[in-house]
């Protein structure tokens, strides 16, 4: 059983990454900042609840989600699953993977970075159907393990990796449509016809 | 069905098939060794692979937001609020 008398030095350092989750799920920051302090109020009311030793940013995550599902959810409609669309497997690389031939000297990374602003991967995560950001964002922001993320949003971890599969490979479409709106990318033809 | 000019070896699906799972380390250890190994000899896979991880490096890099500083204090007063248990 944990001691509430230590949760504020240890649950604290958790609040930025906890903020940028909640900014990207409410994509609100008045709404983040209200998402945040319900968490930490919750977390330390149950805090004596939280098995010391297991991992408390995956604690404070599965109060944030729940709190997120039950209070705010409601507010904001967004497309259904069923709107995505099927996307191929290395859609974006497939486009894009050539730049960097294209511009000698220049990394991946250095690549990627020049071709996507801030506000563009922000905006092209929140685009996401909201079940499949969460889980990208928990995966592949905040790389918690798929169990892990299991346990957060208290799904199936059969239903974690098709949330994945389907969140990430949407994300590498709306990151391509950002590429192409700024003429960084020629549109090409799709491949699967 | 796309027909790529080059069909892919077995072991080149197999990799490719794993990229986001590698990544994430939701490989298992034999599985992960082999394809480590295959990438090692196949740069038709290799590439694909550094991109992805570059696009989660950039993506984790662009994701990450500083909480406001009022955003502390006011959590703090909150806490200090609430009865000790």
């Amino acid at each position: 059983m944990a001691d509430q008398a230590k949760f504020a030095d240890l649950a604290m350092e958790h609040m930025s990454s906890l903020y940028s989750g909640a900014l990207r799920m409410t994509r609100n920051p008045a709404d983040a900042e209200d998402l945040v302090q319900e968490t930490y109020l919750k977390a330390y009311r149950g805090f004596g609840g939280f098995e010391e030793g297991t991992n408390l940013k995956a604690w404070l995550y599965r109060i944030l989600t729940n709190t997120y599902i039950n209070s705010y959810r409601a507010k904001q409609r967004r497309p259904d699953e069923t709107d995505l669309d099927d996307v191929e497997d290395l859609y974006l690389y497939r486009r894009l993977g050539g730049l960097e031939a294209a511009r000698a000297g220049r990394s991946a990374e250095d690549e990627l970075m020049d071709l996507f602003t801030e506000a563009e991967v922000k905006d092209a995560v929140e685009e996401l159907p909201e079940n499949f950001r969460m889980a990208v964002l928990l995966a592949d922001v905040e790389g918690f393990s798929y169990k892990e993320i299991a346990e957060i949003m208290d799904i199936p971890i059969g239903t974690v990796m098709s949330r994945l599969h389907r969140g990430r490979k949407q994300l590498e479409k709306l990151l391509y449509d950002f590429a192409v709106s700024h003429r960084l990318a020629e549109p090409v033809p799709d491949p699967a016809t | 069905m796309a027909t790529d000019p080059s069909p892919l070896k077995p072991q080149c699906e197999d990799a490719l098939h794993e990229i986001y799972h590698l990544l994430s380390g939701e490989i298992d250890d034999a599985k992960r060794e082999k394809i480590s190994e295959h990438l090692d000899e196949c740069a038709p896979c290799a590439e694909p692979y550094d991109f992805y991880a570059e696009l989660r490096r950039c993506v984790q890099q662009r994701c990450r937001d500083q909480a406001p500083p009022e955003l502390l204090a006011r959590i703090e007063s909150a806490l200090n609020h609430e009865p000790h248990a």
